[in-house]
């Protein structure tokens, strides 16, 4: 116990300060700038696997750890589309997930925001579209905010989603 | 590499010779044109592919799974891509659900590129039902509860304990094994560094190690030193993300947070000595894409010790946490005779007693000069699976200090020679999960003819199945996780 307690005593809090919303990942508006700064406050995410190969996956992760600690701004990551303002949304949408990621996006509750993460979620990257990937997320689902990258930095990761409750600088 | 030619006459009883001296199913893939199929086993020390080339109009071939039950779905899957198929009883689909249609082989020679046809429908899978007085079903996935690739798992269970776990895979399907059929062989690392995400160096490599064996290309020494690096460097970060996450499905958030910051600390160092977090695309045909400065590299080192240290304290805090031990100690225990009759292997087949580490067994260069250390316990739960982890760890952190050491200079890269049409050539690396094995054939023009990459998650899927029989369903996120399998590199 002593050693647990000392361990978190001696490391302190080394949280860094959020990145700045970034207007250029911004695809299309889906909602108010109202709803958006009210679902601010306090944002729930559904994170969908829709094909990814797991690369984006160990960045989105990483959001959690004490450097980038998400949960500092009110954001946490939830067990059910019910329960989320916006779903993270990675991979090319695999055929075989194509139901699935509809399913759950019809399930989670208006207003809701979608965050594309990575090349594949953006365009479908080196898959591309075939039998087996219906290519970017955008293909089966309105995409808010896309984030590029192989795999995108946590910091660009965490970037794309304050731009996607953040009010639009235009208006 | 051995590689034995069969004919359907001996291939049943060439593969009970192999099945007798204990060998170990490595892979299982088939093609056509003509059809073939091709069954990699690691056998006396030494790895072993039986070929069986099927007369033409012949498309069935007697299967492995009484002898190497983890052939089964290996099987199922190659039936959904050649249509090439296994007599063995259980023929459902594994691959294909239900995106596109049964007699649509996209494997097979000249076959369209079929573009889909609406939304795929739900499918209806047959799963084996358990009945009786108060058994009931509980279906999970494939979107999950965590932030974790997607796939099903139905649970038979009666109030908590779970009679029977069945899994549905497949959900990552992205076609990958048609898309090398359509990328030139010097292109093909990229390719397979997206395999599975978690494991972009270890498939890079074998992927690279089968293109340089079927070109006779001699990749230059400090490249191959590098590429250990870099495996080494994915295993450390692999490592660090798991021992945080089974401390924080055991109820002890604290190490998550430990951890997390560990694995932070440890990519952040390794983007600074090779500017990048994730060493997809680092290796290369050839040798590797960069270079890394002396100084940077010494830092890397330095934070290789740093992170040992702090690691070394965590373990001693598990150890004695009780509440840890409580949850870690006895869940989802896999016996060791269980784990060689099911073919166990890599690191959860180390924790059951299956002492097999390709870095060891069968090194490639520059492992025959390292000398790693073997890690092994036998008691198969998840107390054991943490155990070889933190060993593992402690082994590779001490490994990334010593090729920093011994880095030779030199050349990173050299040029690939011509490729013949048709060479074949094997490629195997010891990942962080276990053995993964990159199958490559030549075609015409310096395209990939056929490449079937093959991640351990194969092998080890099925038996997490027996893993969690008897226990509680809350403790399946725990046992899941000290396997942590991959999706992608499996569905493929």
């Amino acid at each position: 116990m002593w050693k647990t307690l000392g361990k978190i005593g001696s490391i302190g809090v080394i949280s860094e300060p959020a990145p700045e919303p970034d207007d250029a990942l911004r695809v299309a508006e889906h909602l108010q700038d109202e709803i958006r700064v009210l679902l601010g406050r306090a944002l729930c995410i559904r994170q969908v696997d829709a094909g990814s190969c797991n690369g984006c996956e160990l960045e989105i992760h990483a959001l959690g750890n004490p450097f980038y600690n998400l949960e500092g701004y009110g954001i946490k990551f939830v067990a059910s589309p019910r329960h989320a303002d916006l779903l993270l949304v990675t991979g090319p949408v695999a055929r075989n997930m194509e139901l699935a990621l509809r399913r759950t996006y019809d399930a989670t509750p208006d207003p809701k925001l979608v965050v594309a993460i990575g090349d594949c979620g953006c365009t479908g990257g080196i898959f591309g579209e075939s039998y087996a990937t219906a290519g970017r997320v955008a293909n089966v689902i309105p995409v808010d905010v896309a984030v590029p990258g192989c795999p995108p930095h946590p910091s660009r990761i965490l970037a794309g989603i304050l731009t996607a409750i953040r009010a639009t600088r235009s208006g | 590499m051995r590689r034995l030619a069969t004919t359907l006459e001996d291939w049943q009883s060439t593969l009970s010779d192999v099945a007798a001296t204990g060998a170990r199913l490595l892979a299982l893939w088939t093609e056509r044109a003509p059809a073939a199929v091709h069954a990699a086993f690691l056998c006396d020390g030494a790895a072993l592919v039986v070929d069986l080339e099927l007369d033409y109009g012949e498309m069935t071939y007697p299967g492995l799974s009484d002898l190497f039950p983890a052939a089964t779905r290996m099987q199922r899957a190659a039936a959904d891509l050649t249509g090439v198929s296994a007599l063995d009883a259980d023929t459902r689909p594994w691959l294909r659900h239900s995106a596109w249609p049964r007699e649509y082989k996209p494997l097979a020679p000249r076959s369209i590129d079929y573009a889909g046809d609406g939304v795929p429908p739900p499918d209806d899978y047959a799963f084996v039902r358990v009945s009786g007085d108060g058994v009931h079903e509980i279906p999970v996935g494939p979107v999950h509860a965590g932030i974790i690739e997607p796939g099903h798992f139905r649970f038979s269970i009666v109030g908590e304990k779970v009679l029977k776990l069945e899994e549905r895979l497949g959900y990552a399907h992205k076609g990958i094994e048609r898309l090398f059929a359509r990328t030139k062989l010097d292109e093909g690392h990229r390719l397979a560094a997206r395999v599975s995400g978690d494991s972009a160096v270890a498939f890079s490599w074998a992927y690279c190690q089968a293109l340089e064996g079927l070109a006779r290309c001699e990749v230059p020494e400090r490249a191959v030193w590098l590429r250990a690096l870099a495996l080494e460097a994915e295993r450390i970060a692999n490592h660090l993300g798991d021992l945080g996450a089974l401390g924080n499905d055991a109820g002890f958030a604290f190490g998550l947070a430990q951890f997390s910051r560990l694995k932070e600390l440890w990519l952040r160092a390794l983007d600074a000595a090779v500017a990048q977090r994730y060493l997809n695309d680092f290796i290369v045909p050839g040798g590797v894409a960069r270079n890394a400065r002396d100084d940077l590299l010494k830092r890397l080192s330095d934070a290789a010790r740093t992170i040992g240290n702090e690691a070394a304290t965590l373990r001693s805090i598990y150890d004695e946490h009780a509440g840890v031990s409580d949850r870690f100690v006895g869940a989802g225990a896999v016996a060791p005779d269980l784990a060689a009759r099911l073919g166990l292997i890599g690191l959860a087949g180390r924790a059951s007693g299956q002492a097999l580490d390709l870095r060891v067994d069968l090194p490639c260069a520059p492992y025959s000069e390292l000398e790693p250390a073997k890690s092994g316990r036998d008691e198969g739960d998840v107390a054991a699976r943490v155990e070889v982890r933190f060993d593992e760890l402690t082994e590779s952190l001490r490994l990334v200090r010593e090729i920093v050491e011994r880095l030779p200079p030199g050349e990173l890269w050299a040029e690939l020679p011509q490729v013949e049409e048709g060479a074949r050539g094997i490629g195997l690396v010891e990942g962080w999960r276990g053995p993964v094995l990159v199958a490559l054939t030549a075609g015409p023009d310096g395209y990939v003819r056929r490449c079937h990459p093959h991640d351990p998650s194969w092998q080890n899927w099925p038996v997490l199945e027996h893993a969690i029989i008897g226990n509680i369903v809350p403790d399946f996120p725990l046992i899941n996780k000290s396997f942590n399998l991959s999706y992608s590199g499996h569905d493929l």
